[in-house]
């Protein structure tokens, strides 16, 4: 491997890690707080791509000039959360919280089913193509290869931004506090005047809005179609499963370890690159079954 | 309508092994990868040994289901609820992707043929093979039926249900949880084959479909139809499942996924019991009735 | 002569709490040994660790003899330690004899895939166990409907069915009516000596200790503080001050 194809499969992976972190972090940040882990959660990052990509070719169809297609991601991820995320909350996981976790997991599921239907009904099967964003922002020469401004520089710092400002909201902030303590203890947060309803709306708005942004921002780099909202779900558990539910930081740390781990592959043995990611996660969990960053939950007898 | 009921009858054995591990209260998203292997071992032992009897593609077929199911459990017995569902879930769109990857062994999308075997080295004829199909489903299910149930009542299978109210008595009884885990797994294992390897003989292809989240999903739905942890159910579930999709493809093929997603949260908000908690509901109805008439 | 269970140097903090503080214990076959003291002095988690549930910091537990600290419930389980916990733990979706059962195909390792449990040879007995803590009535029973008391003593029964060698109970008549706390006691201390198992109980009421102990050792501040016959150790002013006084 000489080092123009190394760099290239540096490049590969970061861009890749950032755009999984985006999307995991969402989902552990829905199962820290609520305890509940979204398998709608690829859907909604499916769905994310798909309506940035119909906005933004209905915005430039009307005229409009392409740097658009920036708010469009953002609009998107929001209308993501709030249009999506939120009654999904609101309607059926809120019934389901006391109920036992198989049935938990049975019902996220089911809303997964339904969602992947949804999404062929509106977008059809056909893949959708829309790099608007990607070829305005243009290629950067780093070092001796050419690599595209949105994937080496865009992407990466929207996942530290994110990475920060998620630390800096849930440390620092009342609102974050209220979500931390209410992590911790539901019912001390609740007999402290903390209205935890309000809390597990607003946090799964924030984590499926945090799937749609991944949705959106990935939608430049890659042909949308049937299907990615499976796999999305399945890599980014295994990112979120690698690091230890509910981690955030160390999502960080394994999003990049597995982007990095099948981005090389993609050079190395191009047919194992989905396979990869989950040999990091099968090898990371033999020896820590609780992930990198988890500890093991002790019961109390 | 016979082939129609063979599939209903093999899907209906795979689902058991679904409703098996969900008496000890877990809940696999992958169990479409034991399903798909036995499929596959049948047809490897078609392609590599050809005109090998049924019998030799069936047992090869169930041994290459449970090998897989026991080095498969070996890891995810030791985990529970969201961590089992999703490793099974990302074992099988691993296998998914290694059918798809590396199709100069397996076909990728267009999957493997498994033409007609002999029965008991004789020769048949299409019609008389299918029959003999149907019938041999259904001699496995009602066999394999009556074994879960026994089972379930055994002291292993009694075991094994402990693991969904408490494992920290499991342990101080001086059981360790993942081999009393690992025991329903591998049965849970053997069960998909067993339907894998039937569909497979009677459809006579097999593709990566067979691995897909989606065939996974579909048997999770049936044994939460039939009515979660029963065995008849899961049988009667696969039953109605099949026949209703055979006539509502016509107008619901495009959105069948999304009807099954909001039949499963139906059943789960407002009948937890499936049919067979419908039908014990309704038996109990009609007694009481009785008991109150006399 | 090696002792029953024997613990030497046991030492286990959380955070900054200190719950065992260089505990050496010796018990000996045939005496029952009462564990007092005040709410979070250690006792539980002296079960804890004996049992392997919690691995301490320092120090080793030797059961008949050989050292038992490395390993898990299970394998500590299997070699004639017992468990009943403060919060019974039981196999809620099962009835009181099908506890019993599934604790008896534990011990006797049954395989059998077709005969189904409640057929097995092993039910006589369980069924007599039931009986010995007077609770045939409630055989047929759901555990989770069952009164706490009912729970407790199922919780007891079930770790007796083992038949361990040695019993470690966790508060065993907490959650039973006091009116019928001795009575709980005359049956369990009367089902211990026919099973010939040893106990070690961890007791709130003193009255219990006094009559159903052979011995008592007082727990403090993660320490042992005294340890003697219930006469000498109840009577005695510290032991009065710093644990009975507390209590009543």
């Amino acid at each position: 491997m000489n080092l123009t194809l190394f760099l290239l499969a540096l490049f590969d992976g970061i861009a890749y890690a950032a755009l999984v972190f985006i999307v995991a972090v969402g989902l552990t940040l829905i199962f820290g707080v609520m305890r509940i882990l979204n398998v709608a959660h690829g859907s909604l990052y499916a769905m994310g791509a798909y309506l940035t990509a119909s906005l933004t070719t209905f915005v430039l169809a009307a005229g409009l000039p392409p740097i658009f297609a920036f708010p469009c991601m953002l609009v998107s991820a929001i209308l993501i959360g709030v249009v999506l995320g939120g009654p999904l909350e609101w309607l059926l996981l809120r019934r389901i919280y006391h109920k036992p976790e198989v049935l938990q997991l049975l019902v996220t599921f089911a809303i997964f089913m339904i969602l992947e239907d949804v999404q062929r009904l509106i977008w059809g099967t056909q893949p959708i193509f829309q790099s608007t964003a990607l070829q305005l922002m243009g290629n950067v020469r780093a070092f001796s290869v050419n690599y595209t401004v949105y994937q080496l520089i865009l992407l990466p710092i929207v996942a530290i931004t994110l990475l920060i400002g998620l630390r800096f909201f849930l440390r620092r902030t009342v609102a974050g506090k209220l979500i931390l303590a209410t992590t911790e203890d539901r019912e001390a947060a609740q007999a402290i005047g903390i209205d935890a309803d309000k809390v597990f709306l607003l946090t799964f708005i924030v984590g499926a809005g945090l799937a749609g942004l991944g949705g959106a921002l990935a939608s430049p780099t890659t042909s949308i179609l049937p299907g990615i909202g499976a796999d999305m779900i399945v890599l980014s558990f295994a990112v979120v499963a690698t690091a230890g539910l509910g981690q955030i930081e160390g999502a960080a740390l394994t999003a990049l370890l597995i982007g990095l781990g099948r981005s090389f592959a993609v050079y190395v043995w191009p047919e194992t690159q989905v396979l990869v990611p989950y040999l990091i996660m099968v090898a990371v969990l033999l020896v820590r079954p609780e992930g990198l960053f988890g500890s093991p939950a002790a019961r109390k007898i | 309508m016979q082939v129609l009921l063979t599939l209903a009858l093999a899907k209906g054995i795979a689902v058991m092994g679904i409703t098996v591990l969900l008496r000890s209260g877990q809940v696999s998203f992958g169990h479409a990868l034991f399903f798909a292997i036995a499929a596959y071992g049948g047809a490897f032992t078609l392609m590599l040994m050809p005109g090998a009897d049924l019998i030799v593609v069936f047992l090869l077929g169930l041994i290459a289901a449970t090998l897989s199911g026991v080095l498969v459990g070996l890891f995810v017995a030791r985990y529970r609820f969201i961590f089992f569902a999703m490793l099974n879930l990302a074992f099988s769109m691993i296998f998914w992707s290694i059918l798809e990857k590396f199709y100069h062994y397996t076909g990728g999308a267009d999957g493997m043929r498994l033409p007609r075997p002999t029965v008991l080295w004789i020769e048949m004829e299409r019609g008389t093979y299918e029959l003999f199909m149907f019938y041999l489903s259904l001699a496995m299910a009602v066999g394999l039926g009556w074994f879960s149930m026994r089972w379930l009542e055994s002291p292993t299978g009694q075991l094994f249900r402990t693991i969904k109210t408490n494992e920290t008595r499991l342990q101080y009884l001086g059981m360790s949880p993942q081999r009393v885990m690992m025991n329903g797994y591998v049965l849970s294992a053997m069960l998909c084959g067993t339907g894998g390897i039937l569909m497979g003989l009677v459809q006579g292809v097999v593709t990566p479909e067979y691995a897909y989240w989606i065939r996974s999903g579909e048997m999770v739905f049936i044994a939460v139809l039939g009515g979660a942890g029963s065995v008849p159910g899961a049988l009667v579930g696969a039953a109605i499942y099949e026949i209703v999709r055979t006539y509502a493809s016509a107008f619901a093929g495009d959105v069948w996924q999304m009807v099954l997603g909001i039949f499963l949260l139906i059943i789960i908000l407002f009948a937890p019991g499936g049919i067979a908690g419908i039908y014990n509901t309704l038996m109990d109805r009609i007694a009481g009735t009785k008991e109150r008439g006399e | 002569m090696t002792h029953l269970l024997e613990t030497k140097g046991l030492e286990i903090r959380f955070g900054g709490v200190v719950a065992a503080d260089n505990i050496s214990l010796q018990i000996d076959a045939g005496k029952n040994l009462a564990i007092i003291g005040p709410n979070g002095a250690g006792k539980t988690t002296f079960l804890n660790i004996c049992t392997g549930w919690l691995k301490p910091s320092k120090g080793k537990v030797y059961f008949e003899g050989r050292d038992v600290t490395p390993l898990s419930p299970r394998q500590i389980t299997r070699r004639g330690v017992a468990r009943a916990f403060q919060i019974p733990q039981l196999f809620t979706e099962h009835t009181a004899l099908e506890n019993l059962l599934i604790a008896a195909a534990a011990r006797d390792q049954l395989r059998n895939p077709i005969r189904a449990l409640k057929d097995t040879r092993q039910r006589a007995e369980m069924m007599n166990l039931l009986d010995m803590i007077n609770c045939t009535d409630v055989a047929h029973r759901q555990v989770d409907e069952l009164s706490e008391g009912q729970r407790k003593l199922i919780d007891i029964a079930v770790a007796l069915a083992l038949k361990p060698k040695l019993l470690l109970m966790d508060e065993p008549t907490s959650g039973v009516a006091s009116s019928e706390k001795f009575g709980v006691m005359e049956i369990l201390v009367r089902a211990l000596a026919e099973a010939e198992v040893t106990a070690v109980f961890v007791e709130h009421d003193m009255g219990i200790v006094e009559k159903y102990a052979d011995e008592v050792a007082v727990w403090n501040m993660g320490k042992i503080e005294m340890r003697g016959s219930p006469a000498e150790v109840l009577e005695h002013p510290d032991v009065i001050r710093d644990v009975i006084g507390e209590v009543v």
